[in-house]
């Protein structure tokens, strides 16, 4: 990992530790644990985006794909938890295999199409055929390690933030690699990655694979916390959300993922003084920021601290 | 039996013509700009609901209303551009295309707060029996969407293929820096492009209002269904968003009355699907042609 | 000089005192009731009268003095119709707002996903959503509550007044949501209880412009009269494809109906259209000794006049709910358990707009059948039917 990102990556295990510390509010830490689930979704849309150069809108579909499998499994099917929600990523990497196959040798909006409508078929299949249909179904059990189950909020912020911290660890290690290297470099040019021999299709399908486990992985967290899901939560509206939040912190930046998720679910929130018109205050702010921070939240602030230190730097 | 069959196929064909529609909206967008505008679904809101704000709240006359509708989606589409795309110098397409998402959000929140979250409607064009054929009913406001959505069709290939400016809206999708060298000015066309789809978007609110009746957040799901008829039919085809459109529409149709409605979205989904898996272009676009484009 | 200003002084303290005695006597604590309703997103025809009707009465109750002299304060959070929006906000007025109980919220998926939350909190939950599921079984659901009547009661009601006129087979048609697909689970349920068969079964979606397809579909199949049930605009669509199609068989539709705007969206398509519709809408046609028309009467026209609209079912609800849990604070004080316990054992013949509530320890909702009116359309008003 680069020296830049050592850094980050402490100062991040420090924030999540000191965060329930700080703050004893079941509220504030419920706002944490679900922009943490989304961050997860996010690292993987932005790995798949940022640096393999593809598009998805279906993230919601394998998201929905985890929550439900493991909640199946362990509520229909006895399994422990962890079973379960292995097994829902499990499921959603065979998903995405089946979709990748044919789906990755397409282009720009075609993809994009091509997994929107892979996201809208998942969510038909739950609402018609899930459990409880549209209305779907409580009691699943919470999230349990061997014997331990968590079923206190500080303890889900931390377990899920663990699991954040792992994943990006786990990322960044990815990203400089041979096979980041190698994934950036698809982004540039397919062809020219043919021709140094490649195996591009391989690579392409590896990392959509894996956008989808940790979307999956983010969806059995969702489930074991909230104990009820319905398809609506599973829609196309959850795979824009997802988009917006890789895009709002800075698509050139794994960061920018866990940024963007905490911005776009914290949002929300802060705006509810505004009643009614919170939706077009939201969207102003959207659209604003997507407008001037053009490149995202994260990369403009190291941008910013890059042109301070030069400041510095100079000064003497 | 063909009594049912031929009224399955109205129904396919009353919403196959407006998802025809929005997806000529995005193809008048992508061919001058590259840009796919996600905020097409609220133009066709805009029309239904500005329709009616004129005809039943200010009691003005028919054509009237009409003039003025168009007139105001215009206007709207005129502002998305200035405000939120020329701005941006060498925009990403990606950034692009979330920039109107969150303009059809900021749309949406104004037309709900403008209109409230109740559905509005007002009379057919003409009143009068449904026509008959065979047995099976066609309303005759469902004609008015069929014969508008020809009229548009035909109105935009003579300006597309016969006018300059739809010409040179075609130059700026190829290449714009061609076409600013022979002296297009590429930033009014996309401003043309952005202006012609609103009007339309609201052409089809106008006339699909009467019989679904129209409310605010009607938009976001036109506007996926709009744009899956334009990729089917190839981006950038008018003739294909018009296909696409009524192939949609009548498959959805065909699923629900012959299979299970429960099923009717998915199946027109997968056949979607499996024509960007084997014609990854859409039905009319070459792959040549897609390789030209930008994207 | 000095005993001018000695005097002086003797009085103003006096009179400040005085001054301060009737400030604290008004300046009681508040009372917090949270309440969450779908305000905007896909429910919002829900939420919105929801919110009206609380944002009202808190008015209304606070300036005839209050709870017992305490101020009544409800803080009225927007779920967004999202589970998630409904548990994050239900967090925060347990947590920041600590408040004594909430209202709501507007749909059942949502109240489904506070259910957890609110009995692990100890704290009384009023939904005004319909779903059976949401109070039963009683036993799993100690602190939740909810106003609405219960889909199966509306099924019920239908399907009485069906076999008394002969109608053996019935084709639904249901909309894709939570709301329809308990509809038509009841749907499918009862019937054979009252000898009626189900010979076609359709679905749409909630956005969908034309519905002409399935009910052509539940006339081949040989039905006798076709039951709608959705709430929102499918309901007028539905409606006037049914009139369109010369269908020659009757439309019945869900409690949902129970809005003159969804009449007057219909124009004369409506005509003849039958639904099981709570006594708020009909209230005029009402007997004068009926228990419930003064308190519908009231409701009905302060709302009209506060909001120009009819508060509809949905605005009734958020009455019910509120009302309940006014009359449980102003006799046992703000006290979560003391609420709960008094709802539980004290709404007997308790009449609301949804109808007269009989709330047990093993029904936490209290309405059947017998809460509602068959209504018709006729000449685009109710009538109601015999």
């Amino acid at each position: 990992m680069k020296k830049g990102d050592s850094a980050a990556f402490f100062v991040f295990i420090l924030l999540i530790i000191l965060l329930p510390v700080l703050s004893g509010s079941t509220y504030t830490l419920t706002v944490g644990i679900f922009s943490g689930i989304n961050a997860l979704v996010a690292i993987g849309l932005c790995i798949l985006m940022g640096y393999a150069g593809q598009v998805s809108l279906g993230q919601a579909g394998f998201y929905g794909i985890g929550a439900y499998v493991s909640s199946i499994a362990s509520l229909h099917g006895g399994l422990p938890i962890i079973i379960s929600a292995i097994s829902g990523m499990l499921v959603a990497a065979i998903a995405a295999v089946i979709l990748a196959v044919p789906a990755l040798r397409l282009k720009g909006h075609y993809l994009a199409v091509a997994t929107l409508g892979f996201g809208e078929i998942i969510y038909i299949i739950l609402n018609e055929w899930g459990p409880g249909g549209p209305s779907g179904f409580g009691d699943i059990p919470h999230f349990g390690l061997l014997w331990y189950t968590i079923d206190s909020t500080r303890d889900y912020f931390y377990l899920i933030w663990g699991l954040v911290a792992v994943v990006m660890f786990f990322s960044m290690n990815l990203i400089h690699s041979r096979t980041g290297r190698a994934l950036r470099a698809i982004h540039d040019s397919d062809l020219a990655c043919n021709a140094m021999g490649l195996n591009v299709v391989a690579l392409k399908i590896k990392v959509f694979v894996l956008s989808a486990v940790y979307a999956a992985l983010a969806g059995s967290l969702y489930a074991h916390y909230v104990t009820f899901i319905s398809p609506s939560s599973f829609s196309l509206f959850y795979s824009i959300l997802v988009l917006m939040m890789v895009i709002v912190g800075g698509i050139t930046n794994l960061w920018g993922a866990i940024i963007g998720a905490v911005v776009i679910t914290v949002l929300p929130e802060l705006l509810r003084r505004f009643e009614e018109l919170d939706v077009l205050v939201y969207g102003l702010i959207l659209t604003l920021s997507l407008m001037f921070f053009r490149k995202g939240l994260v990369p403009i602030l190291i941008e910013k601290m890059k042109k301070l230190r030069g400041f510095a730097i100079a000064k003497h | 039996m063909l009594t049912v069959f031929l009224q399955f196929l109205f129904s396919g064909l009353t919403v196959g013509a407006v998802y025809a529609l929005v997806g000529i909206g995005f193809n008048i967008t992508y061919n001058a700009t590259s840009i796919i505008n996600l905020a097409q679904g609220e133009f066709v809101v805009i029309g239904g609901l500005m329709m009616w704000f004129f005809s039943e709240s200010l009691k003005l006359p028919f054509l009237v209303s009409v003039a003025l509708t168009i007139v105001t989606a215009g206007i709207v589409g005129f502002f998305m551009e200035r405000l939120t795309i020329k701005p941006l110098k060498n925009p990403d397409l990606l950034l692009m295309i979330m920039i109107t998402i969150a303009v059809s959000i900021v749309l949406r929140g104004i037309l709900m707060f403008v209109f409230g979250k109740d559905p509005y409607v007002y009379p057919s064009f003409t009143e009068g029996e449904p026509v008959s054929i065979y047995g099976a009913i066609i309303q005759q406001q469902t004609l008015w969407v069929i014969g508008i959505t020809g009229f548009c069709i035909i109105l935009l290939f003579f300006f597309f293929k016969k006018t300059i400016i739809g010409k040179a809206m075609l130059a700026c999708a190829v290449n714009p820096t061609a076409a600013q060298l022979v002296g297009i000015n590429v930033s009014k066309m996309v401003m043309v492009s952005f202006v012609l789809s609103a009007i339309v978007g609201a052409i089809g609110g106008m006339a699909i209002t009467p019989i679904s009746l129209m409310e605010y957040d009607k938009g976001p799901m036109l506007a996926v269904k709009g744009f899956c008829a334009a990729i089917m039919g190839g981006l950038g085809s008018n003739r294909g968003a018009v296909l696409g459109g009524f192939i949609i529409g009548i498959l959805e149709s065909m699923t629900a009355g012959y299979i299970h409605s429960g099923m009717k979205d998915a199946v027109a989904l997968i056949i979607l699907l499996l024509i960007l898996f084997f014609k990854p272009a859409g039905i009319f676009v070459s792959k040549t042609m897609l390789q030209l484009r930008k994207f | 000089m000095k005993k001018a200003g000695k005097n002086f002084l003797v009085v103003l303290v006096a009179a400040l005192s005085v001054m301060l005695l009737f400030v604290n006597a008004y300046a009681k604590e508040p009372y917090k009731i949270g309440a969450l309703f779908a305000v905007t997103g896909a429910a919002s025809f829900l939420g919105e009268p929801e919110k009206n009707t609380a944002v009202m009465l808190q008015d209304q109750i606070n300036k005839a003095g209050g709870i017992n002299g305490h101020p009544l304060e409800i803080i009225i959070e927007d779920t967004k119709s999202d589970e998630t929006q409904a548990v994050l906000s239900a967090k925060k007025l347990l947590e920041n707002d600590k408040v004594l109980a909430i209202i709501g919220p507007s749909t059942t998926g949502e109240s489904m996903a506070l259910v957890p939350i609110m009995n692990n909190a100890n704290t009384p939950l009023l939904s005004c959503a319909a779903g059976a599921p949401i109070t039963q079984p009683a036993k799993d659901r100690p602190w939740i509550f909810k106003t609405p009547q219960y889909d199966v009661s509306a099924v019920e009601a239908i399907y009485g007044y069906m076999k008394k006129h002969g109608i053996a087979k019935v084709g639904i048609i249901t909309i894709s949501t939570g709301f329809g697909d308990a509809g038509r689970k009841a749907l499918l349920e009862i019937a054979p209880k009252y000898g009626i068969t189900i010979v076609a079964e359709e679905k749409y979606g909630p956005k969908d412009s034309d519905m002409t397809t399935q009910l052509t579909k539940i006339k081949a199949a040989g039905a006798q009269a076709v039951i709608n049930w959705s709430v929102g605009p499918g309901q007028v669509v539905v409606t006037k494809n049914w009139h369109a199609l010369k269908m020659g068989i009757p439309l019945y539709q869900s409690h949902g109906w129970g809005s003159k705007k969804n009449v007057e969206l219909a124009g004369k398509a409506a005509e003849g259209v039958i639904a099981p519709l709570g006594r708020l809408v009909v209230w005029e046609k009402l007997p004068d000794n009926h228990p419930q028309k003064a308190l519908l009467k009231k409701f009905t026209q302060d709302y009209e006049a506060k909001y120009k609209s009819e508060p509809g079912t949905f605005g009734g609800h958020a009455y019910d709910s509120i009302m309940m849990l006014v009359e449980a604070l102003k006799s046992v004080g703000p006290d979560k358990k003391k609420m709960k316990d008094y709802i539980e054992t004290n709404i007997k013949k308790w009449p609301g707009t949804g109808g007269i509530f009989n709330i047990s320890p093993d029904d936490h909702c209290g309405l059947d059948k017998d809460a509602f009116e068959m209504v018709v359309v006729k000449n685009g008003e109710w009538e109601i039917l015999k």
